[in-house]
Formats: structure tokens, C-alpha cells, sequence
């Protein structure tokens, strides 16, 4: 079982690693210690691999900044479930390899501090309130997935997966 | 509260054939060299591919652990120092050497390092964006290309390294979203607001995934192009294309009877300034609806106000007149060339006569890394196009955001007005307008001492020596 973290709609990548603690300002292995340090003062203290984040519309909006994801795989997420996505971020979250899943009724189902279990395999995130329904993801994306992301991905097979 | 317009009918059949095909199907259709149609995903290749400092080391990291030690043509890629820039610490001062080392070792011609500009300004501005093509860049704002018809797309740095090393980079043909604009604007009102206007009716997501389509805006000067596609990125959106520019070849336009998941219109003659209220870019109101908010800084820049014109607009306010001397105004020129352009027609002297920091060319402090950052309770008005939650320093900062001519008037009164009635005002019944809005601002920061109060002076010495004697806005 891992811990649910909830979040509300329009969660942008400032308040994933506000922009002033990028890497580049404070150096490639310190960023990740500000995870959410604004917006969820203790995150990266408390939070656990394998642990999952919840989320409503729009989620990772804002800036292409990577290092917003690259945070939350240094602390290990296992996953991230929203309503919906912002197009950068979720590019980023396949491509550095964490499973990124639209859910309708995650964020009202799941409370913070939940224990859940992301079972990828069934299409669900079973919660003490139910289970979440998962959306399931385009194949190409699965693959990269799977692979641990697009860079182990192209190192393995030298291009993207096929999109027919 | 934000206003989300009602989607029309976003359900497009495709049958057998070519059916009518918006600018981003045309687009990718042309370079996938297959039928490309909404939803589907395709593999296309790059006309070029953009990097700045502030992602560098992830993009080489990247290129590293694919295994890449060449990007696939030196020729195609556009290198930036522009995020945070000159170096504000010594941490970014050592990565951004790193960056100068991989562009030497890399070949890569094209690099523009630190003063020399916005990365999309430079883009634009000195050609680097070919219409009809795929460009991506590893800055969010990356949609600025569609101001000359490019398909234009930010992304993270790992898509950046794989777009470095392949030449090519994978894409879900978006939905698009037509935005017509009619009518011309009055006097005081830009296309910033007119902008603004269409994230307040769309929302910050409302074109996820999606292009937005421009149109009635191609005959626009580029630079208001810039702002229209850039801030497309504040609304979700894959990319913002303006249709019908000078710049597009003649295959470039959506075919008459294209689907579009949702249509705004904006009649720009009766828009009022727009104001974005913190912390939310699609919270967006009428200027009448915030007049007499106190401002404590002014930053008058970024990729989608720090050009000549936006300039010149604030100076047709200021010009001989000083700022409120509680009030820190700071602007910083989009690219060097338009940050010479007004030095060279007296424009930055009438800013820096009226108490304006000017500082190099570059991002500024629009994200908060360098520049004037914003302390705790400070209040800014900002002409850029982001005002989240400790964007520009501390997270107990809030941000405004508006256009030049509103930003100029923010700084003189210290307060955020109108700024119509200034434009029209005779000169004592500006000065009246002036000191009534700084009486309501009582009791915050400290005046300030002018080094030399010269403004006037300047002005003559100007006039006399041939330079600026009239700004036209």
C-alpha cells in the first residue's frame, strides 16, 4: 500500500518545484528537496516511493520545466491520477517513466493521507472510499512506459515505438 | 472566477478522402507526408530545435544517456543564455559555461548568449522559424513561432534531447480552436488585452492538447502576433497559429468547412483593458473592475511585452513625467535589437528620465530568477504572461498582469487605472488624474530619491539633438 497524496485543479509546476529552487539555481541533486515546499510545507520529508498523487483538471499546468517530474521521480512517485493533464507535463511524466492516469473519480473518491494501491494491471486505484476507474493509455505510451521511459526505450529499440 | 465559454460540438467524423483540414492538420499532414487527421498520432520531423540555459543540463544529460553525442544537424538547432541572464549566482554563472562548452564542441552556430535576447523574440524576430514546419523549443512559450505560421510547441528537456538526437519528435494531431477577432481596437487598448480577453473566455485548460487558430489577426505587426501565439500557452494549448501572415507560403491556410472543437470571437471594438488577477492567468477582468489596487513594482518585458512598441507605449504615458516614487519600475527590451531600436528613437530615455531600471535584454524577471524579484506582500503589475504563485520570487507576492499602457499607468500613479483617460487627458487634467489616484495609495514603501531629477532636461537635450522629438504610440 502506498499514500495518497490529493491535490485540487490547476496544480502547476511552480508548485511542484517553484521555479527559484530549479536545478539549475540550486544545483542537480538538491532540487527535489522542494518538492511542493509552498504548497505542501513537509511533502519531502513525509512523502515514500511508491507513494501516488491525486489530482483534478488540468494537472502539472504551467511551465515545461522537467525538473517538476524529475522531483517526483527522485522521491519515487508511483503514479499520478487526475482528471485531466496538462500536455507538457504528461509528456514528461511518460517520457521519465512515471504512469500518468486520467480518472474521473479519483479526486473525489481517494482523501489525502488515504493508504491506496495503484493496480495498473485491473485499470484501478482501490482506496478505502472504492475503487477509481483508470482511463487507459494510448499503447505508444504504454510501451515507453514500460521500457522506464523514452530514453531507456530509444536505447533499447533506436526509435519511438510505431504509431499506426 | 474564471469564464469558461460552453464548447460547441467537438465531434468530428472522419469518412473515407480528405476532409477540410484546419492549419495544424494541414501542417502535420504535410510534414508526416500522410493524411494526418485530429487524434491520430504521428512521427514528424523538426525544422529546428530551440534550447536555453535554464534546461541545458538535463538536454545534454539526456543526449548522454541516449547514447547521442552529436545532435543530428548543428545547422537546425538554436541555442539561449536568456532565463537567467547575465548569471545571478555562481551556480547558474558555472552551468551556463557548461552550456557554452557543448555549443562549442557541438559546432552549433546558432547561439545567442546572455543580453542578446528572449529566445522567441530572437527566433522570430531574425527568421529562425519557417512557416508550415514543426519547431520545438524547451520553453513553454514556444508556441510564439505560430506568429509566422509555424507549428511551434514547447516541451521537457528529455523530449528536447530526443527531438537533438533523432530530428524528429512524435505529436497527437490536436483539436483545434478558431479565435476570429474583429473590429479594431480604441485608443489604449492592445492586443495584450485582446488576448487576455480570449484566456478569460477559454480558461487555463480549456485548449489543452489543442492549437489555437487566429484569425482576423494576420495583418497584425509581428510583434502582436508574438503576443497572441505565446500566450496561447495559458491556455493548455499545443500551439497558437495565426492564419494568413506575411510570412506564410500559399498553401498555408485552413480549409474553408474545417472542424473546430470551439469558436471565440472577440469584437475588439469595444474591448476594455484586461487585467489578470493573482493568482490565476484566466481570472480575468475588466480594468474598471480593479482600479485603485496599490502596485509596489512594475515590470514592463518578456517574450510577450518587451518589444519597441510596448515600449514606446509606456513611454507615451511617462515622457517627461517621473513614476510614483514609492513605486520600482523596471523594464527589460525582448531582444537587443528592439532594446536599440528604442534607445535609438529616445524611448528608453524617456523611461529611464521617468525613473525606469532598464535592464538587458533577456527574460528579466518575469520568472523570478533574476532581475527585481518580488519580496513578500509585494504587489506587481506585471506586462507578462504568468502570475502563479511565487512566479516571480517570494510565494507571498501577487501578481497583476496587463498591458504596457496600463503597466505605465500603474507605475505613475502607483495604483493599477484605466489607462485611456491619461492618453486623452490635456496635461492639467492628467496631473490631477495623477495625484488623485496617488493620495488613495497611502502608507506603503518609501519614496524614493531620483539620482538627478533631469527628466525634463533629458527631454530637451533629446529633442535638440534631432532624437525623439515625438513619440508616436
Amino acid at each position: 500500500m502506498s499514500r495518497a497524496w490529493v491535490f485540487g485543479d490547476d496544480l502547476d509546476t511552480d508548485q511542484i518545484v517553484p521555479g527559484r529552487y530549479a536545478p539549475f539555481m540550486v544545483g542537480q541533486d538538491k532540487f527535489h528537496i522542494y518538492a511542493f515546499c509552498d504548497a505542501r510545507p513537509g511533502f519531502a520529508k513525509e512523502v515514500r516511493p511508491g507513494d501516488v498523487l491525486v489530482g483534478g483538471e488540468n494537472f502539472g499546468c504551467g511551465s515545461s520545466r522537467e525538473y517538476a517530474v524529475a522531483a517526483l521521480a527522485k522521491h519515487g512517485i508511483g503514479g499520478i491520477v487526475a482528471k485531466s493533464f496538462a500536455r507538457i507535463f504528461f509528456r514528461n511524466c511518460i517520457n521519465l517513466g512515471i504512469p500518468v492516469l486520467e480518472s474521473e473519480d479519483a479526486v473525489t473518491v481517494v482523501r489525502d493521507g488515504d493508504a491506496v494501491m495503484l493496480d495498473l494491471a485491473a485499470g484501478l486505484l482501490r482506496a478505502p472510499g472504492g475503487d477509481a476507474r483508470l482511463r487507459p493509455l494510448a499503447p505508444f505510451a504504454q510501451e515507453i512506459l514500460a521500457a522506464g521511459g523514452v530514453v531507456a526505450y530509444l536505447r533499447e529499440h533506436g526509435d519511438f515505438p510505431s504509431v499506426e | 472566477m474564471p469564464v469558461h465559454s460552453r464548447w460547441t460540438s467537438s465531434i468530428r467524423s472522419f469518412g473515407s478522402g480528405s476532409l477540410p483540414k484546419t492549419l495544424a492538420e494541414k501542417i502535420l499532414s504535410r510534414v508526416a507526408a500522410r493524411d494526418a487527421k485530429v487524434g491520430d498520432l504521428v512521427i514528424v520531423p523538426v525544422s529546428r530545435v530551440m534550447v536555453h540555459d535554464s534546461v541545458v543540463d538535463a538536454v545534454i544529460a539526456g543526449l548522454r544517456d541516449l547514447g547521442k553525442e552529436r545532435v543530428w544537424d548543428t545547422t537546425k538547432v538554436a541555442v539561449f543564455v536568456d532565463h537567467a541572464a547575465p548569471a545571478p549566482t555562481p551556480v547558474v554563472a558555472d552551468s551556463h559555461r557548461v552550456l557554452r562548452e557543448w555549443v562549442r564542441t557541438q559546432g552549433i552556430a546558432t547561439f545567442y548568449d546572455a543580453g542578446e535576447g528572449v529566445c522567441h523574440q530572437i527566433m522570430v524576430e531574425e527568421g529562425y522559424c519557417e512557416p508550415g514546419t514543426v519547431i520545438v523549443g524547451s520553453d513553454s512559450h514556444s508556441n510564439s513561432y505560430g506568429a509566422v505560421g509555424a507549428f511551434g510547441a514547447g516541451m521537457g528537456a528529455t523530449d528536447i534531447a530526443v527531438a537533438l538526437a533523432l530530428g524528429r519528435t512524435w505529436l497527437r494531431v490536436p483539436e483545434s480552436i478558431k479565435v476570429t477577432f474583429t473590429g479594431r481596437p480604441r485608443k489604449g487598448v492592445t492586443m495584450k488585452d485582446a488576448i487576455m480577453r480570449v484566456v478569460r473566455e477559454i480558461g487555463t485548460d480549456g485548449a489543452r492538447y489543442a492549437c489555437v487558430e487566429f484569425h482576423g489577426a494576420g495583418s497584425l505587426p509581428q510583434g502582436d502576433r508574438i503576443t497572441l501565439a505565446g500566450m496561447t500557452t495559458e491556455m493548455g494549448a499545443k500551439a497558437g497559429i495565426v492564419v494568413a501572415t506575411p510570412e506564410a507560403p500559399d498553401w498555408l491556410f485552413p480549409d474553408h468547412g474545417a472542424a473546430y472543437a470551439n469558436e471565440v470571437t472577440v469584437d475588439l471594438s469595444t474591448l476594455e483593458p484586461q487585467i489578470a488577477v493573482p493568482p490565476r492567468v484566466d481570472q480575468v477582468v475588466d480594468v474598471s473592475e480593479a482600479v485603485g489596487q496599490p502596485v509596489d513594482v512594475v515590470f514592463l518585458g518578456s517574450c510577450t511585452n518587451g518589444r519597441l512598441v510596448d515600449m514606446r507605449q509606456a513611454a507615451a504615458v511617462l515622457r517627461g513625467r517621473r513614476i510614483s516614487p514609492e513605486v520600482r519600475l523596471e523594464v527589460v527590451p525582448s531582444s537587443r535589437r528592439q532594446f536599440e531600436d528604442a534607445m535609438a528613437d529616445g524611448t528608453l530615455l524617456s523611461l529611464s528620465a521617468a525613473g525606469a531600471v532598464i535592464g538587458s535584454s533577456g527574460c528579466g524577471p518575469c520568472l523570478g530568477r533574476t532581475g527585481g524579484v518580488l519580496a513578500g506582500q509585494e504587489v506587481c503589475l506585471s506586462t507578462a504572461n504568468r502570475n502563479y504563485r511565487g512566479r516571480m520570487g517570494s510565494a507571498d507576492a501577487s501578481i497583476f498582469i496587463g498591458s504596457p499602457y496600463v503597466a505605465a499607468v500603474a507605475a505613475l500613479t502607483g495604483v493599477i487605472d484605466d489607462p485611456r483617460p491619461y492618453l486623452e487627458a490635456t496635461d492639467a487634467e492628467f496631473d490631477d488624474l495623477v495625484a488623485r489616484r496617488r493620495a488613495e495609495r497611502a502608507g506603503r514603501g518609501a519614496a524614493s530619491v531620483r539620482s538627478g531629477d533631469r527628466a525634463r532636461e533629458l527631454m530637451v537635450a533629446a529633442a535638440r539633438s534631432g532624437v525623439a522629438a515625438e513619440i508616436d504610440d
